[in-house]
């Protein structure tokens, strides 16, 4: 167990609903889109928490889903990133119905595992899987956020290298962001994988992350970096896997599995 | 419909196989313990009651069900929490964790 300490905004009472608006939403991808939202008496999150996100049809029947959250603890607007899933009970709602001014009704910040600040220090890796890139891109933009400013707790800089599989290049979400990020910040890497489909001109990786691919990418296990993987399950298990068969302490991977593709009921 | 149990299956998969789906880190079971407890459980320590070790309980793997969810030791596959909510009421087993030490909101919180 690492013993880093870590202040957690307290809480005082268990988490209710809170009925957010629309601000404005983003396109992403040609299947994913964010969500800006307002929330009153939103109390703050860390980078890599999630919210729960309920809808209510008309009859009282209820659909709840869990959502990652894509903006920084500093960011004004709690930003949610969503994927459409075609046979989804919830995210076709998000991705095509949902405009601006509508409300829609969460619960967060949930989770306090699979979150880090720059208090936690670094080296930092990240590693994606499809719309796994939410929340360490709160991760990214919080740290961005806290080197912006000069935040003392980030005055070493905390490298950072994001490792991001998707199936091609249209489907990379935030990817210009990405982009820029890694050219204006020499302490950050960018590494791109497209497992099936790739432009003429690509020079990245072309296939499912791997055991190689990630020592190629990853700091030395003696480096101690703290570890996010998240993405589909499979993808997380045989990355975090390959990770600590690489030598890397289990107690720094951390994990969020996104389950199955399709909807379960 | 599950609950906040089925984190992520409205997320789109990349094109790995969907083997083992259901497994979740305990991270996802987060809102539906935050129903019970102040204190953020995900951060928690439990002790299996069956083979004596201890981890955080966002380490656990999550197992949804229509029925609830399981929360599994890493280490001996042993069920260490289950939680289910029906119409008017929220069961919680706790008999496999011998001890959970969890965070007060006072305190901060052991990564």
């Amino acid at each position: 167990m690492n013993s880093t300490q870590v202040s957690t905004p307290a809480r005082t009472a268990t988490i209710t609903w809170r009925l957010a608006t629309v601000a404005g939403v983003v396109a992403e991808t040609p299947r994913a889109r964010t969500l800006l939202l307002d929330v009153p008496g939103w109390p703050g999150h860390r980078a890599g928490q999630h919210v729960d996100v309920r809808l209510t049809a008309e009859d009282g029947y209820q659909a709840q889903r869990s959502y990652s959250i894509a903006s920084a603890p500093q960011d004004g607007q709690l930003a949610l990133t969503v994927e459409r899933l075609d046979d989804g009970e919830v995210s076709p709602y998000l991705t095509d119905v949902l405009s601006v001014g509508d409300r829609l009704e969460l619960r967060g910040p949930i989770g306090g595992y699979f979150v880090w600040d720059v208090a936690l220090g670094g080296p930092l890796l990240l590693v994606a899987g499809g719309s796994g890139i939410v929340p360490l891109m709160a991760m990214l933009r919080h740290r961005k956020a806290a080197l912006e400013i000069g935040d003392v707790r980030a005055r070493h800089n905390v490298p950072a290298r994001l490792l991001y599989s998707s199936r091609r290049w249209a489907d990379v979400i935030y990817r210009s962001e990405l982009t820029r990020l890694a050219q204006d910040d020499e302490t950050l890497d960018v590494a791109l994988t497209l497992t099936r489909e790739a432009p003429p001109e690509w020079t990245g990786f072309r296939r499912r992350i791997d055991r190689m691919m990630l020592a190629e990418v990853a700091w030395p296990p003696g480096e101690r970096p703290h570890v996010f993987v998240c993405g589909p399950t499979p993808l997380v298990e045989a990355a975090a896997a390959a990770l600590v068969e690489l030598g890397h302490d289990p107690a720094l991977v951390k994990t969020e599995r996104f389950g199955p593709t399709g909807e379960q009921r | 419909m599950n609950g906040d149990e089925l984190r992520a299956s409205e997320r789109q998969s990349v094109d790995e196989p969907a083997g083992e789906a259901e497994r979740l880190d305990g991270n996802a079971a987060a809102g539906i313990l935050s129903e019970v407890f102040v204190p953020d459980l995900t951060t928690a320590r439990a002790t299996c009651a069956n083979c004596g070790a201890i981890r955080v309980l966002g380490a656990l793997l999550v197992y949804a069900h229509g029925m609830g969810t399981v929360m599994r030791c890493p280490s001996c596959d042993a069920v260490v929490l289950r939680i289910a909510r029906t119409r008017a009421q929220l069961w919680l087993d706790l008999t496999g964790a011998k001890l959970v030490v969890m965070p007060t909101a006072a305190a901060p919180s052991a990564a």
